[in-house]
């Protein structure tokens, strides 16, 4: 390629669009969810054992990123959310984004069986393997019920971080994914009643667009019911503890109210206040997992020196 | 344009010019070299606390070593 034809490229791809090709908000909660899941299981695992661990998940959380950019790459085009992205915007190619996925999560999971366990890394590869094909290539655009099946891939990271320390699964484990799989369905309706034009334009068949917006409220307050058992069981569970429960308390008690607000509205009182009650319930999901299991850290803590 | 030192008497290409491409591509290559540095630092402290932490690494070699029998006493 000659000088001439570098100048013409428009925007040069820099570090920068290689690390938006990894989803790092994504990363970090799986990053917090996995640590959590580690920190939270009882065999000690040492500092830096820990460190390489949640590292190398984060990285492979990233290469499955990566792929769902290289598979989306049409669609992330048409969305106003997603324009910007490194390939629909043209910093870098499709290509580029299909083998830094395969890369990073070949070596993601290759790095966490030797770092800490082949159970561990043979979930990260599930996961990694649930998020790209049976989420991104098969589901997404197939079925309206594409959130809730694929929310099962951002469950997993707290039970890899538990089988990093443990070598297996147990009911807490599997507690910690259900927390997480139920939340998800509301935390992406509500998003999805918010940004109403995006998932139309692109054909996505979300919820509001194959069901209606009506239908799509009730789902949300549905499986905010549903999620509300599984929070108050991992808060009496063996991880559980007095944080947690007052935090399940609450933070259920504030999602079910924002749940309940959203079922009732139509869509000209929605219209009226520009979704305030959705985009509030949105950050109240946020918070919700957030806080969820920052208390079950506390509690954790609590146990290990000795004050519960 | 004149492009460095070497490019003068002898008419030669220099070999140390930066190219345009070059500073385009910094953050690229900077930010690919801390991540490899970091790595290594990363397979570099797992290494040293495997083997510190680690059980017993002994092998039998060529011939046994009781004392890598378990005693079954």
């Amino acid at each position: 390629m000659s000088d001439v034809d570098y100048d013409r490229l428009q925007g040069e791809a820099q570090f920068g669009d290689y690390v938006a090709l990894l989803k790092p908000r994504v990363m970090s909660l799986v990053v917090f969810t996995a640590a959590v899941g580690l920190l939270v299981a009882p065999v000690p695992v040492h500092p830096m054992v820990a460190f390489a661990a949640i590292l190398f998940i984060a990285i492979g959380a990233g290469g499955s990123g990566a792929l769902n950019m290289w598979w989306d790459a049409d669609i992330d085009e048409l969305m106003k959310r997603t324009r910007g992205r490194p390939v629909p915007s043209g910093r870098l190619t499709a290509g580029d984004a299909l083998s830094l996925g395969l890369a990073l999560s070949g070596f993601a999971v290759v790095m966490l069986a030797l770092a800490a366990n082949l159970f561990a890394a043979a979930l990260l590869g599930f996961t990694i393997f649930f998020y790209a094909v049976v989420y991104t290539m098969w589901l997404k655009r197939l079925t309206p019920q594409n959130i809730v099946i694929g929310g099962a891939a951002g469950a997993f990271p707290p039970m890899i971080g538990w089988a990093v320390a443990t070598g297996g699964v147990s009911i807490e484990s599997a507690m910690m994914f259900m927390l997480i799989f139920m939340w998800t369905p509301p935390h992406f309706w509500a998003l999805a009643l918010f940004m109403r034009s995006d998932y139309d334009d692109a054909g996505v068949p979300m919820l509001t667009v194959t069901h209606g917006r009506r239908i799509t409220r009730r789902h949300i307050l549905v499986y905010t019911l549903l999620l509300v058992p599984v929070s108050l069981a991992l808060a009496v569970s063996s991880i559980g503890g007095p944080v947690t429960l007052v935090a399940a308390l609450v933070l259920n008690a504030q999602f079910l109210l924002g749940a309940l607000r959203i079922a009732r509205r139509d869509e000209a009182q929605a219209e009226d206040d520009r979704y305030a009650v959705e985009k509030a319930v949105f950050r109240t999901s946020l918070y919700y997992l957030f806080l969820h299991f920052g208390a079950l850290l506390c509690d954790a803590a609590l146990r290990t020196a000795g004050w519960v | 344009m004149r492009r460095g030192p070497a490019h003068g008497r002898l008419g030669l290409m220099a070999l140390k010019v930066e190219h345009e491409m070059h500073r385009r591509r910094r953050s690229r290559n900077v930010g690919l070299g801390l991540v490899l540095v970091a790595l290594i630092g990363v397979v570099f402290g797992l290494s040293v606390v495997k083997i510190t932490t680690g059980e017993s690494m002994e092998g039998y070699d060529h011939a046994l070593r009781p004392q890598l029998v378990e005693d079954d006493r």
